[in-house]
Parts: structure tokens; C-alpha cells; sequence
């Protein structure tokens, strides 16, 4: 059985490497070549042409519906995660009750697919 | 908490960060020797015998590279991005067992930073935050193709994240625990995962290949469409933090393989050398069996790399959504079914 | 003890910092700071698979979503548009509303007895699964039907926009 004590090291390991992150920014930073830059320079790369606008523009809304079918989803998987662990001593209920839940959220999945929701064209 | 403890972990974890870095500082160099050799090319050999210096002239020449941010662009998330990047890829290993315990100076050390209750779902959750690194950066850059990539990136590694959680699922039901050791130590010899769940493994590894943005799915990058993505502003270190996270992906999804399905540190006859060596130096043999395993997931990763085309994007997203999932699902539905059917039948 | 205190002040420094920034950007990721700090107070709890839970649905998924949202809409200036006296009158009279409801609560907490709740393992996933699929069965099962309204709700707004745009 694990206690709150064996998440420490995962704590340690975020912090060598947060450490590690801030130094090589900070060196790579502090030791590159300063250059008195241009505009032009600075400008966003777009293939050599003038660039028209900028990049905060709103996108395609398909991406969106994507995103939000992926938190459902990730719900319904996460709450499979207890019932897998426990999954041979539920036995046949267990199962029985599994089916229930992942056949509600398949019908869902279903009608997601028949609305053409998810086509990309 | 006493002091060993505390001195332990310390070690293991400055330890495996360096072997982390090796690894994935040589995986760029073993990259370039593959592409040669599937090509019949030479490759880098100009550093060192075969080349090996690359990666450290690679490296050390990111640091000496100008660092240009976009006069558009916003300063502090242009940084931002690429260090959660890195960030994040540094912290899957740690609840990964490397080997059996060892025993060293009559103290039995774990080789494993920590051991946890829940740890594939800690996994999970680390690979859920390798989206921000290129949302962050690609949406900062304030280029369009950066903000393609992004919005790219970022639907590709969600859709991908529910296959590979429903894939898991069904190794679960196999396996009744969420902790590595565990896993680990159940595929004794020659009872590996992969034997149970042929199919999980499968959509496993193609959701591993999308998480990791490698060919065919590095669609977020894409140079031929995109010039380079959620990468394409940037320069010096932070540019090879991108790709040096990439690569530390790539090592973390081949130890995760390894250790799920393949066995980790197990290997057919390891009683008879257990027996033979004693508990200092055998779970050494079984580590070099686990690096082994890894080693050959990474270089599957390359080999397909330069044997696979592109996915486009509706096609990603169709395999994703369309196929993966339900795949996934069915897997679970048999293997449930598999189970249950077994044990009643057993208990008759 | 100790630990706590200082895990909750860094989780109140990001809260705060959530409300007082400016980029909407910056305030997303104080939003996952803020519950990398919820997702130790959890483990401080001992209530693991809740603390992943956290970590995964609303740090990697959730974030994710408020990310997707704030690309979505036009984000030309840093500032926010909105500066309408009007707004500010009813974002006053609803914090306030809040605050009101907070010491309320506050006082009647105060009188409840704090049970430690460690050492039952009840926060660990097999724990949890046994309690969930036994005395939670029907809220289980409701929350299917909960997730399907959502996707049927997600897919409807999304097909609606896209004949309209």
C-alpha cells in the first residue's frame, strides 16, 4: 500500500527538473550572440511573404467539438479505471453494470458519429 | 522519513535524469545513423569515432545560436511553452521500475523512484500535459502556421489520449493493479502482457506514436505543409528543448511499452540466474534486459519513421476516432467477457 | 501540519493571481497551477486516485478545453474589452453574494467536528471502486446518462453554428 509519502520523490524529480529547465533557458539566453536586430527580423516567418494580419484569428469550430467530446470521454475512462482494478471480484454484476454505463456513453458515441460531427472535409 | 531514504531517492533520481538526457541525447544521433543506414548513406562521422561526439556538438551549438523572439509574439508564453515541453517529458519515468531490487551494502534498494497506487494513471496524466508545451508555444508565436500546428497538435494528442486510456483499461482487467511493480513483477519469466492483449498492445503503441508526434502522426510539425509547426519561430535552446522533449517522449513511451507489455526486467530463466548471481549483481542482468527492450522500441520508433508516410488529417483523425476507440472498446468487451467466463467456468 | 500550510498559501498566491492577471493565457496556466496545488492537498489526504483524477481530468483536460476556448475567440488585446460601469456594479454585488455565502458556510464549519480520515485507505482506487460500484451504483450509472446530455448538448450548439455560418 502506498502512503502520501512515496509521492516525495515524484516532487524531487519535478524540481531537478524545473531546475534544469531554468538553467539551460537562462544559459542558452545568457551566452547566445546579441545582434542589433531589424523589424524585418522579428516579423513572423510566413514563407517570405508580407504577412497580413496576425495570428489571433478564431478557427474552425470542429476543433472545439473535439475537445469537448475528449473531457467527456476522459470521464467515462477514468471511471472505468476503479471497475477494471476490482473487475474479477464484481464478477458477472460488475460486468452486467460496466455494460449499462459503457453502452449509454456508446450510443452517445453513435449519434456523435451519425451527426457527422467528427467528418473532416 | 529518515535520512537514507531521502539520500536513496535523491540518487535514483539524479540518476535516471542523466540517463534520461543520454538517452535522449543519443537517440538523435542513433536517428541520423538509422535514416543512413535504411538509405544507405553514412551518416554523421565526422565527431569522434562513428560520430558519437554529435549529440554533445549538436548540443552545445543550440547554446551558441541567436535567440530570436518574434516582435509579435508574447515573451513570456513564447518561453513558457517549450519549458513545460521539457518539463513534463522529464517526469514519466518516475514510477517506472528499471529492475528487481538490488541489494547494495546489505541495504535492499528498489530501482525505482517511487512506487505508487495509482501509477499508470499518473502516466496517463503526465502524457495528458504534454499538450500544453505545444498549445503554449504554437498560440504565443503568433504565426499562423505555429497556430495550425498547435490547434493540430493539441486535437491529435486528445483524441489519441482516450484510445490509449480505453487500451490500458483492458490490460488492467489482465493485470488487477494500477502499480508498476506490480505489473513488473507479475510477468515473472515468460509471462509477458503482450501474450493477453495482442490488440491493447497494439492501439497502445499507435497512440504512443501520436503522443509522441512522430511519423506518421508528427502532423503538428510537418515541414512540407507547415515549415515547421508550433517549432517554426523558434530558435537556440528552445527549439531544442521541443525536440529535445520529443525525444525524451519517445524514451518514456518505449520504458512505459516495455514495462506494460513486454515484461520490463523479466526474461525467460531468470530463477536459474537469480540463483546463480545472488541479489547484488542479477537484477543488474535484468536492467540490461529492460534497456535492451527499450533500445529496440526506440529504434522501431526510427524505422518506421523512414518507412511510413504521413497520415493526412482527416485520415489521423478518422483512425483515431473511428477505429482506435471503437477497437479499443471491443477489446475491453471481449477481454471482460474472456475473464468472467473463465472464472464462472472455474468455479462449476 | 507544516506541509499543509504551505501548500495551501502557494494554492491562494495562484488563485490570486488567476483573478489579478491580465493575459487570459497566463491565467489558464496560474488555473493549472493552482490545481497541481489541489492535486497535493489531496495526496496530503491520502485520497490518491481523487488527487489523479484531479490531475488528469481537470489539469490535462479541462485546461485543455478553457485553452481550446480562449484561441477560439479574437484575442487582439491583451486587456479585456469589457469596462461598462454596469458590469462592474453586478460583479461587486456578486462577489459580495459570494463572500456572504463563504462566512456563512465558514461558521457553520466551524462548530462541525474535523475527522482525520487517513489510515481507512477509503482514497485508494480499489477502495474506491468496492464503495462505487456497491453503495454509488445508481449516481454511477446516472452520470452516463449526465456525460451522454452533455455530448448530445456539444454536438447540437457545434452542427447549429456551422449551418448558420
Amino acid at each position: 500500500m502506498s502512503a502520501p509519502v512515496d509521492y516525495l520523490p515524484i516532487i524531487m524529480q519535478l524540481l531537478v527538473a524545473l531546475g534544469f529547465v531554468a538553467l539551460t533557458m537562462g544559459i542558452t539566453h545568457l551566452i547566445g550572440p546579441k545582434r542589433k536586430t531589424t523589424d524585418v527580423k522579428l516579423t513572423a516567418f510566413e514563407s517570405g511573404i508580407e504577412v497580413i494580419g496576425n495570428a489571433r484569428q478564431p478557427f474552425s469550430i470542429k476543433y472545439f467539438v473535439v475537445a469537448i467530446l475528449f473531457v467527456l470521454f476522459d470521464v467515462e475512462v477514468i471511471f472505468m479505471y476503479p471497475w477494471a482494478v476490482n473487475f474479477r471480484e464484481f464478477g458477472l454484476n460488475g460486468l452486467i453494470e460496466m455494460f449499462i454505463f459503457m453502452g449509454t456513453l456508446l450510443l452517445g458515441f453513435i449519434y456523435v458519429i451519425k451527426k457527422k460531427a467528427l467528418e473532416w472535409d | 522519513m529518515e535520512l537514507e531514504f531521502l539520500i536513496e531517492k535523491t540518487a535514483l533520481v539524479l540518476v535516471l535524469f542523466v540517463l534520461t538526457l543520454t538517452i535522449a541525447a543519443y537517440s538523435t544521433w542513433a536517428e541520423r545513423k538509422v535514416a543512413a543506414w535504411l538509405q544507405d548513406r553514412v551518416g554523421p562521422n565526422r565527431a569522434g569515432p562513428f560520430g558519437l561526439l554529435q549529440p554533445l556538438a549538436d548540443g552545445g551549438k543550440m547554446f551558441f545560436k541567436e535567440e530570436i523572439i518574434p516582435s509579435g509574439a508574447n515573451k513570456y508564453l513564447f518561453i513558457a511553452g517549450p519549458s513545460l515541453a521539457l518539463l513534463v517529458s522529464f517526469l514519466g519515468t518516475a514510477v517506472i521500475p528499471f529492475g528487481q531490487n538490488i541489494e547494495i551494502f546489505g541495504r535492499v534498494v528498489p530501482l525505482q523512484v517511487t512506487d505508487i497506487n495509482v501509477g499508470i494513471l499518473y502516466i496517463f496524466g503526465v502524457v495528458s500535459l504534454g499538450v500544453y508545451g505545444i498549445m503554449i508555444g504554437g498560440w504565443a508565436s503568433n504565426n499562423k502556421y505555429s497556430l495550425m500546428g498547435a490547434i493540430r497538435g493539441a486535437s491529435q494528442n486528445i483524441s489519441y489520449e482516450i484510445a490509449m486510456g480505453l487500451s490500458i483499461i483492458a490490460l488492467l482487467m489482465v493485470t488487477n493493479t494500477l502499480s508498476f511493480k506490480e505489473i513488473a513483477a507479475q510477468q515473472h519469466g515468460w509471462h509477458w502482457n503482450v501474450l493477453y492483449q495482442p490488440l491493447g498492445f497494439l492501439i497502445f503503441l499507435i497512440c504512443a506514436f501520436a503522443e509522441t508526434n512522430r511519423v506518421p502522426f508528427d502532423l503538428p510539425e510537418c515541414e512540407t505543409e507547415l515549415i515547421g509547426g508550433y517549432q517554426t519561430e523558434y530558435s537556440a535552446f528552445k527549439m531544442g528543448a521541443y525536440m529535445f522533449a520529443e525525444y525524451i517522449n519517445m524514451f518514456v513511451s518505449s520504458v512505459v511499452m516495455a514495462v506494460l507489455y513486454f515484461g520490463g526486467y523479466n526474461y525467460p530463466g531468470m530463477d536459474a540466474v537469480n540463483q546463480a548471481l545472488g541479489p547484488t549483481w542479477s537484477p543488474l542482468i535484468g536492467v540490461g534486459v529492460m534497456f535492451f527492450k527499450i533500445i529496440a522500441f526506440i529504434f522501431f520508433f526510427m524505422w518506421v519513421r523512414w518507412t511510413v508516410p504521413r497520415f493526412r488529417y482527416d485520415q489521423l483523425m478518422d483512425l483515431g476516432w473511428k477505429v482506435l476507440i471503437p477497437l479499443a472498446i471491443a477489446n475491453i468487451v471481449i477481454t471482460a467477457i474472456v475473464i468472467v467466463g473463465f472464472d464462472l467456468f472455474n468455479k462449476l | 501540519m507544516s506541509l499543509f500550510y504551505v501548500v495551501a498559501f502557494l494554492s491562494i498566491i495562484f488563485a490570486l493571481l488567476v483573478i489579478f492577471t491580465k493575459n487570459p493565457v497566463h491565467s489558464v496556466l496560474y488555473l493549472i497551477a493552482t490545481f497541481f496545488t489541489f492535486t497535493i492537498h489531496y495526496i496530503i489526504l491520502n485520497a490518491q486516485f481523487l488527487a489523479v483524477v484531479n490531475f488528469i481530468v481537470y489539469m490535462g483536460a479541462i485546461m485543455v478545453l478553457f485553452l481550446f476556448v480562449l484561441m477560439l475567440m479574437n484575442l487582439n488585446t491583451d486587456t479585456e474589452p469589457m469596462k461598462s460601469t454596469l458590469l462592474k456594479v453586478v460583479g461587486a454585488i456578486a462577489g459580495g453574494c459570494l463572500l456572504v455565502t463563504l462566512v456563512g458556510s465558514m461558521k457553520t464549519l466551524s462548530s462541525a467536528s474535523t475527522t482525520a480520515m487517513d489510515n481507512t485507505g477509503i482514497g485508494l482506487v480499489e477502495n474506491l471502486g468496492k464503495v462505487l460500484f456497491s453503495d454509488f451504483l445508481l449516481p454511477f450509472e446516472l452520470s452516463s446518462i449526465l456525460l451522454l446530455a452533455a455530448m448530445v448538448g456539444a454536438v447540437l450548439l457545434a452542427k447549429k453554428d456551422n449551418k448558420t455560418a
